[in-house]
């Protein structure tokens, strides 16, 4: 027991030391302006996705339901988040950025959060691919609800409507329909990215290993043995499903509050699966693998640049070798028996591989 | 003996162009950002061909510029666009020629105009590309404007009474021409009769169409581009059922088409800047050169974005940029000059005020046996 | 009569859902996996055909066939390179090789055929419609409804009645117990896979010639709803995929007939959400049974 405590305490001090690494190298380079400005433009967008994979890894990894509709939570909280911020600047004259983002953040979590409830209450009735694409189709509906929202603020009210846009003359426009949230404060700042990293890996790292992680990974790894030993499957199903909803609303504000503008095709079905990339390529259940593959994964187009129009092509290829490699028994053998003594090491549990349909 | 006479001749060359390129010659970097991947790549090819072409004649005739173009892909995301901007600044980029789509031209106008950038984008035609920032200029059309002047066309020359108007509600250019067509038709004493959406993802267009049947419409306003329009004649064929189409630019392209079916166009009128078609001389000579290097017809994006070089390079002679300015440097000065110049492009004569959005004249064309025949 | 179109319309859209879900299906109850990229194989399956018939000048029924054989050959190519040495690996792991797949494909083809769209010939399949009254049918929608009653049928028949079939619908129940029978797994998943590519083959040729527009993403929409409609069906049922894809393309058309354009997609995720509360295994599937 204490040598598995001793594990785990090593690993999330590793975890943790990596997050904060990379911080303070990144903010040198920053500081003594040697960084690129094509790095420096994707420092945000990469806290997001790191968030989003640790964020989904808990449903995936530690609670074995694989959910398909990842990014509709996080338009849910880009959405908030672009809402929140343009009407306390509107309505309140609130000049402080940082407050004004950290208030949208918490905001697009708990609206996020909410999302999550409503939908986990019927999906997690479900298993196996059935869940995987009621989810889906819960992110393809939270798309194209929002493509036909509109929310406009005047007079230090918030306007809403809904399929027509009938919002009053003098309203500033917030949401417009198709057009996404428009005219936003681009006020997402690196730093508290990393700190929204920080406190995911803090919340994660905590379920995990307490008695309700280890509930939600028992429901995972046996469902039956864990109900039949008292622990309530849903309660805690729903609790990794709905903490993971909120990091993904934040994750989501942080983002949308990046750019100038949030449209609805930027969170379809295919970011969802690119979440999901970044969790599978990491490891389930391994959050400092996630953490590293959504970070990798994300500037990796950037480097493969340089192949121009074959670009995606080779991050295809790319994609299918490392799956390949990292999953063939033959190839994971011989590695594993080349990098043991510090696998052994680095890897503070051992986890375990998800069967995508539930056995027969 | 002969082979060292010819190497003598090549030095010879290589040092007199040194020498030339030395003197006077301006070298400006311009990096047109569009997607060049993805399902929009299709447009930002396109943008990206039109410029080669150009870029590829004036470095031929050897006058006082020379171009260097940088291209970064965007994958028409407003994520991935900053990259792409920010990997064009690096890569040591003056001007930007772009971006192709609206969405994300919105978000990297945004930051030039923060950062001091000049944008020219060729096709992004919403309002939001240049509203509250000076550095971004449009070569197409707004899409409030085509929508208006698509609605007055229609009821100055009587075409009908009965509207059915189809659109792609996912979409800012056909939301946005949408708007001020129904608000225009209004004033106009014009009925809409049926009005139906689809999205990007759409494949059948049949309760759409049967929409507009059913309602009995007379003239079927398509604001979207020629991809889904071809699928709703088709569909219409189908259903025999023979209204008067109505497009607007990104309608043009519908009859190149690899395999399309021509005769489903037929009688279709759209108002437009450019044609493939047109006999005018520049014309002709950019789409031969055009069909030659790859082999397609080019649409009006390509056209916008081989307009876009020269509007920039005539810009440039009148902002007086050098070779080692940085873009901060140039944009002011590129600024002041784009609205005193006057282009003749193969998309028409276009001159721009502070605004950002271009005057032009659009010209209303119909179909008629597979070629575009223009009216007034 | 607007009902009556609306239906006619509803049906051919799913019948076309319905065959490219027939190839997810058995795809997925026999090798137990999502393939992602089978919607990419249709468009691959698309453009070969459209080759055959603009470039080539080849006649309709030669066009199909030489596509079908270059959607065997690329399906049994892709499970063989990229699927086989992941047999024993997690299934995640074997859905994101396929959705890296589905990426490899589109950008493949967008290497080959470039980014411009292709209208696909429909001369030889619509040249005549039926009139009934006001109501016009077009021979494509004819054919699509056909086609898809005949594959249904005689791929009942196969897996029911011919060798191979049992040997599939062993594989299917318990892979383990199959090997110890003398069933060899990967030739069984091969023929699997080289069955659900030709289909694909048959899906694209009839999906553009309803809706002709040819572009590297022409596969990817289609392919999420007739997932959609498999998993709607009861994933691993034959008769489930036929039925969830004709009834997922009547309700696309109804909701966007009857209630509206703008929501038409949510419309039909919200009825696959009440459906699978009601029936948590699809309409035709199997209940999981639990053994403790």
């Amino acid at each position: 027991m204490t040598k598995t405590k001793r594990k785990r305490l090593i690993y999330n001090l590793i975890t943790f030391s990596v997050v904060i690494a990379a911080y303070l190298i990144l903010q040198h380079m920053i500081d003594a302006k040697t960084i690129t400005r094509s790095l420096k433009g994707q420092l945000v967008p990469i806290c997001a996705w790191i968030v989003m994979a640790v964020s989904l890894n808990l449903v995936i990894g530690f609670s074995g339901e694989l959910s398909l509709g990842h990014a509709g939570f996080m338009s849910v909280g880009a959405y908030t988040g672009a809402v929140v911020s343009g009407w306390l600047l509107n309505a309140f004259q609130m000049e402080n950025t940082v407050l004004r983002l950290v208030l949208a953040i918490v905001a697009g979590g708990i609206l996020a959060g909410i999302a999550g409830v409503v939908i986990g209450i019927p999906v997690l009735r479900l298993r196996g691919d059935y869940l995987a694409i009621v989810t889906l189709a819960f992110g393809e509906i939270i798309r194209n609800l929002v493509n036909v929202l509109y929310i406009g603020t005047s007079e230090g009210h918030l306007n809403f409507s809904f399929l027509h846009k009938n919002l009053p003359e003098s309203a500033v426009i917030l949401v417009d329909g198709a057009k996404g949230a428009v005219k936003i404060k681009p006020i997402s700042t690196f730093t508290v990215g990393f700190v929204l990293i920080l406190i995911t890996l803090i919340i994660v790292l905590n379920l995990v290993n307490s008695r309700a992680g280890r509930a939600i990974q028992a429901t995972r790894d046996n469902r039956i043995a864990a109900e039949s030993m008292g622990v309530s499957v849903t309660k805690y199903k729903m609790m990794a499903f709905v903490t993971a909803a909120v990091l993904a609303g934040m994750a989501g504000a942080l983002y949308g509050l990046n750019s100038s503008t949030v449209v609805p095709t930027q969170f379809t079905f295919n970011q969802s699966i690119n979440v999901l990339v970044f969790v599978v390529l990491g490891g389930l259940g391994n959050v400092l693998g996630s953490v590293i593959s959504a970070a990798f994964l994300t500037v990796l187009p950037e480097v493969l640049r340089e192949f121009a129009d074959y670009r995606m092509l080779v991050y295809a290829i790319v994609l299918i070798l490392v799956m390949i490699f990292t999953n063939n028994p033959a190839i994971r053998s011989l590695v594993n028996r080349l990098i043991s003594p510090v696998k052994a090491l680095l890897r503070g549990r051992q986890p375990s591989a998800l069967q995508g349909g539930d056995k027969a | 003996m002969k082979k060292i006479i010819a190497l003598a001749l090549a030095f010879m060359m290589i040092w007199s162009v040194c020498t030339a390129v030395a003197e006077d010659v301006i070298t400006l970097k311009i990096a047109h950002i569009g997607p060049t991947t993805g399902a929009a790549a299709l447009y930002g090819l396109a943008t990206l061909h039109g410029a080669e072409i150009a870029v590829q004649e004036i470095n031929e005739a050897g006058g006082k510029y020379r171009i260097e173009l940088i291209n970064e892909d965007d994958e028409h995301n407003v994520e991935k666009v900053i990259n792409a901007y920010n990997a064009a600044l690096d890569a040591g980029a003056q001007m930007i020629l772009g971006t192709t789509t609206s969405k994300p031209c919105e978000a990297a106008g945004a930051l030039g105009y923060t950062d001091r950038v000049f944008f020219l984008t060729p096709s992004a035609s919403s309002t939001a590309v240049i509203e509250d920032k000076d550095n971004v200029f449009q070569i197409c059309f707004t899409d409030p404007n085509q929508g208006r002047a698509s609605a007055q066309y229609i009821a100055d020359h009587q075409l009908g009474t009965k509207i059915a108007v189809i659109y792609n509600n996912a979409d800012v250019y056909s939301t946005g021409i949408r708007d001020t067509f129904v608000e225009e038709a209004a004033a106009k004493n014009l009925e809409i009769v049926s009005e139906s959406t689809f999205t990007d993802e759409t494949t059948d267009f049949t309760v759409q169409v049967a929409d507009a049947q059913n309602a009995g419409a007379e003239i079927v306003f398509l604001p979207m581009y020629y991809t889904p329009a071809s699928m709703i004649l088709k569909t219409a064929a189908d259903k025999a059922y023979a209204p008067i189409f109505f497009g607007v630019d990104g309608m043009d392209g519908i009859l190149s088409v690899e395999g399309f079916d021509t005769s489903l166009a037929e009688g279709v009128m759209l108002l437009t800047p450019f044609v493939a078609t047109s006999k005018d001389e520049k014309v002709v000579s950019f789409v031969n050169k055009y069909q030659a290097a790859y082999n397609e017809i080019p649409i009006q994006f390509a056209a916008d974005a081989y307009d876009g070089i020269y509007i920039l390079v005539q810009a440039a002679e009148k902002a007086g940029i050098t070779s080692d300015m940085s873009p901060e440097e140039a944009c002011d000065l590129l600024i002041a000059a784009i609205q005193e110049i006057t282009v003749d492009g193969i998309t028409g004569s276009m001159t721009w005020d502070e605004s950002g959005a271009v005057t032009k004249t659009p010209l209303a064309a119909t179909i008629v046996n597979g070629e575009y025949v223009f009216e007034d | 009569m607007i009902f009556l179109d609306n239906l006619i319309n509803g049906l051919s859209l799913g019948s076309i859902y319905a065959i490219i879900a027939l190839g997810y299906t058995m795809v997925y109850g026999i090798a137990k996996m999502l393939n992602f990229a089978h919607g990419d194989v249709i468009m691959i399956g698309a453009y070969v055909a459209f080759c055959g018939l603009q470039y080539w000048g080849l006649p309709p029924v030669l066009a199909i066939a030489v596509s079908m054989i270059a959607c065997t050959v690329l399906g049994v190519t892709i499970e063989g390179l990229a699927y086989r040495p992941l047999r024993q690996a997690a299934s995640l792991a074997v859905l994101i090789t396929a959705i890296g797949m589905s990426y490899l494909l589109q950008n493949t083809a967008l290497m080959i055929w470039g980014a411009n769209p292709k209208s696909f010939p429909t001369t030889f399949i619509n040249s005549v419609s039926i009139r009934l009254g006001r109501l016009n049918i077009s021979i494509a929608t004819l054919i699509t409804i056909f086609a898809n009653i005949v594959i249904m049928v005689s791929l009942t028949l196969f897996t029911a009645k011919t060798k191979m079939g049992k040997a599939m619908r062993c594989v299917s129940e318990d892979r383990g117990a199959a090997e110890l029978m003398g069933i060899n797994v990967n030739r069984t998943i091969s023929v699997t896979f080289a069955i659900g590519s030709a289909l694909a083959a048959i899906a694209g040729v009839l999906l553009c010639s309803s809706y002709p527009i040819l572009q590297p993403t022409t596969g990817s929409m289609p392919g999420i709803k007739a997932f959609t409609a498999a998993v709607f069906g009861g994933i691993g049922s034959i008769p489930g995929a036929m039925l969830g894809g004709v009834l997922l393309g009547v309700i696309e058309i109804f909701g966007k007939a009857y209630i509206s354009t703008e929501l038409g997609d949510a419309i039909v995720f919200a009825v696959l959400i009440v459906v699978l509360l009601v029936k948590p295994t699809g309409l035709l599937g199997r209940p999981i049974r639990e053994k403790v």
